[in-house]
Order: C-alpha cells, then structure tokens, then sequence
C-alpha cells in the first residue's frame, strides 16, 4: 500500500512541480496581455481570466481533456497527464497573471521615470528595475496560491490520474479501510509544510532590503 | 565656463486635458549657470522640468540640447528627434527628483554603478572609482553598501545626487530637492548643491528655499499660471516692484 501512495506521491510532486514550471513565467505574459494597450489583446486576455477563476477547474480539467476527442475528432495517446498539466498551468496563470498585475501597478510611477532619465530602455527598467520589486511584493500572494496547488493537485482524480489522492479513494475502497486516507491527507500536509518553508526562505531571501 | 549655450527652450507650450499648464515659456542656460525657479504650487514648474527631461511630451515649442534638437514644432505638430538621437541626448541632463526614487533593492553603490555601466558602456572599474570619488566628496562613504531605506531623506538625496551626477550630465535639474525633508536635512543638501554650484555645475532649481536660491543662483525665474512672470538676477527680483513676486517672496521670508 505504502509503495502504491508513494508512486502516487511522485505524480503528485509531478504535476506540482509542471504546472508551477509553465504557469509562473505564463502568469507574466498574461499580465503583460492584460495590460496591454491594445483593446482586443486586452479584452481577451480579460474575458481569459474570467473564464479561469469563474469556472472550476474540475470542470476545465474534465474540458481540456475530452476537447480534442469531442470537438476534433481525434484521440492523442497518453494525452492524460499532458492533458492535466496543460488545464492546471493554464488555470493558474490567470491566478499569478491577477496577483503580477496588482504587484505592477502598485509600483510608484517614480521608478519609471528615474530609469528612463538614467537612459534605461523599457526592457532594462522592467527586468532590472520594476520586476525584482514586484516579485518580492506579490511573494505571500503567491505563495498562498502555491499552497492551493499542492490540495488542487488531487482534482486530477476526475480524470482518474493515478495521482496520490486517486490512488488513496482506490485503496480505501477496496480495503473498506479510511487508512490510506488519513496517510494522503498527512502527505498533502507534510508537502505543504515543505512549500510553505520553502516559500518563506524566499521571502527571508528577500528581505535584505526596506 | 564659456558662453556656450547648453539649452535653449523656445515657445514652450503643454497641457493637460485641454487646460494649458505652460504657456510660451522661453529660456537659455549656459555653461556654468545656475538658474532658479520660484513660483506658488501649481504654476507649472515641475512640468517645465518633465517637458526639458523629456518625461513629458511637449505640445508646442523647441528644445534643444547644445545644439541637438531634442524637439521642435513643426507648422503645428511636434517633432521629436530619434530614438537614437533623444537617447545621446538624455546622457547631457539630470534629474534629481523630491522624493529621490532610489532603486530600493539596489546597494548605494549599485543605485550609482549600474546607470553609466548600462547606458555609457563603461567598465565596471571606472564606475566604481566614479562612484567612490562621488560617495567621498559627498560624505557617502561608509554608506555605500547600505540600501536606500535603511538611509535618512537627507542621504538619500545626496545618494541620488550622486546617482546623476555620475552619468556625468551637462545640466543638472533639481525638482524641489528638499521638500520632503526635515530642516537639518535639508540644509546637508543644500550644503552639497551649493558646492556643485562652486564647481561652475550647469544647474537648474527648482526650489522653495529663498534665501538659497538667492545665494546659489546666476538667475532666477519666478512662474505663476504658467508662464514666466519676472526673470533677473538674484538682486533684480529681491527688489522687484512686481506686486506678485513680492507677495510670493513675502510668504516665504515672512
Ligand atoms: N499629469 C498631469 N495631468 C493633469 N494635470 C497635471 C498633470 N501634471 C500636472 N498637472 C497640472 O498642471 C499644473 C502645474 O503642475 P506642476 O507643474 O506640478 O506645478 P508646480 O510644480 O509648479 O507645483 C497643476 O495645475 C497640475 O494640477
Ligand atoms: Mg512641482
């Protein structure tokens, strides 16, 4: 039993780990879109985000998933774990896109306009300048959706992903035992414990100034 | 110190939502001057210093950089030079802004460094001795490793002086350098600009500080709604007839 949750621990960690990987940086160009003073690129990129946190990500995971068969015609191979990895990353950015976009705006004006006396061009001011700030304020919001993640991971089931939460309802059903649930909910704790001190070494990191 | 003209406004004309904040404002500075701009709240000052920085675009009139036209109006339109042009010209000025805008997670040194490094190309050997000759005659030097909010208003300023100073600028603009500081504060900034003015340091000023704008300045230029009410030297407008001057004046030496 204990090697079966672990395997399922692995998968977990997995799409943890994916989805932090892609949504992070995706989260920026989504922000960057939904700044934008294009009207359309702005107004998609809004609707986008609505869509996003309006809906559940069950129900995304479950679209994502089924879309390339019912809307094309077309079934991918091994198209389960991809499938998950793509509505989780795709989800969160919309999350991180809102949280980069509060920590952009909320950067005094001032900072612009020093860099672009100094002669910083837009890509310098904001990669040198606006980014490191924005990131050491948007870092508890982050963090609080990073925590989210690691419980969100176990939605995967609707798919049935022999991820750990899967695996854990599987085994408790057929033992008519609570056992291996009481074991994932340990696990899904003790992993947020770790993300969560994880997380606050960054932020320590951070603090050598203001 | 020459004649040499390093700016030159002509015309100068902006405004904001239809209401006209600068009116035809005309001015020259030449090498080695320092020039002063009084005026109440709301005349236009620091948009004349954002228009002249380029921080603000302009709707009519010519600015020109010792001979590079930055901007100039064009049978009604603005023109404003090129990219690469108005990015030359940007390395001729300054701006030390009232409330500093350090980069706060950057070191003192760092703040001074990295600019000229990023947009001069210089080694980073010759930033640092820039910057450590700077930090030394401005009495910085054992703060060169402390970041920005860990400094009081007063050396924040002095870091940010530094800070424009070692692009190594033609002119320096200063937008109420010392409004948001305490009175001992204020005097250790003065202290610094005053000594730049020494130096025959091309400066303009826009300040509060009447009795220092009347030591410090070549010229001095009082604004009201806009436009430039009087202009003389420090002399001329402390004994100016001018009804509005002397008012302005008399709430400030009251
Ligand atoms: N970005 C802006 N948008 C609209 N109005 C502005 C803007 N900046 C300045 N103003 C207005 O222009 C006038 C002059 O402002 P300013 O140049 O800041 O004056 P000063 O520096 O002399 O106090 C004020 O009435 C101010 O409200
Ligand atoms: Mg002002």
């Amino acid at each position: 039993m204990l090697k079966q949750l672990g395997n399922g621990m692995a998968v977990s960690v997995g799409i943890f780990l994916l989805t932090l990987l892609f949504s992070l940086p995706l989260g920026l160009l989504v922000a960057f879109g939904r700044m934008s003073r294009n009207r359309i690129v702005s107004s998609l990129t809004k609707i986008y985000i609505s869509i996003m946190r309006g809906t559940p990500l069950m129900l995304q995971l479950i679209v994502v998933y089924f879309a390339p068969y019912y809307v094309f015609g077309v079934s991918i191979g091994g198209y389960r774990f991809p499938a998950i990895i793509i509505a989780f990353s795709v989800n969160y950015a919309a999350y991180f896109a809102e949280i980069y976009r509060g920590g952009i705006e909320s950067m005094p004006k001032g900072q612009y306009e020093a860099a672009e006396v100094l002669g910083y061009s837009r890509a310098q001011t904001f990669f040198r300048i606006i980014l490191p700030q924005v990131i050491k304020t948007v870092l508890p919001s982050i963090t609080n959706e990073t925590i989210t993640l690691v419980k969100d991971t176990s939605l995967s089931f609707v798919l049935a992903q022999a991820e750990m939460f899967t695996i854990a309802k599987q085994i408790a059903a057929k033992e008519a035992s609570i056992g291996p649930l009481m074991v994932a909910g340990i696990f899904y704790y003790v992993f947020n414990f770790i993300v969560a001190f994880v997380m606050e070494r960054f932020e320590k990191k951070l603090d050598y100034y203001r | 110190m020459g004649q040499e003209t390093l700016l030159t406004i002509r015309n100068m004309r902006k405004s904001f939502d239809g209401t006209e904040v600068l009116k035809d404002i005309s001015l020259t500075v030449k090498r080695g001057e320092v020039l002063s701009v009084i005026g109440p709240s709301g005349s236009g000052k620091s948009t004349l210093l954002r228009c002249a920085t380029l921080l603000e675009r302009m709707d009519g009139g010519t600015l020109i950089y010792h001979g590079d036209v930055a901007a100039t109006d064009e049978s009604g339109a603005m023109v404003y030079a090129s990219k690469k042009d108005l990015k030359m010209i940007r390395r001729r000025f300054g701006l030390v802004f009232q409330n500093f805008n350090l980069f706060p997670h950057y070191s003192v040194m760092k703040n001074i460094t990295e600019p000229p490094m990023l947009t001069e190309g210089i080694s980073k050997e010759e930033a640092y001795r820039r910057a450590e000759d700077l930090l030394g005659r401005l009495g910085l030097t054992d703060k060169k490793d402390a970041y920005p909010g860990s400094l009081s208003g007063g050396q924040q300023q002095r870091v940010s002086i530094a800070r424009a100073l070692a692009m190594q600028p033609d002119i320096l603009f200063f937008d109420e350098p010392t409004s948001a500081l305490d009175p001992e504060l204020t005097a250790e900034v003065l202290k610094v600009i005053r000594r730049l003015a020494s130096e025959h340091m091309t400066m303009i000023i826009v300040t509060h500080e009447m009795q220092f704008a009347r030591e410090v300045s070549d010229r001095i230029i009082f604004m009201e709604q806009g436009g430039i009410q009087a202009e003389g030297t420090p002399e001329e407008l402390f004994s100016s007839e001018n009804a509005r001057l002397r008012e302005f004046m008399g709430k400030f030496t009251a």
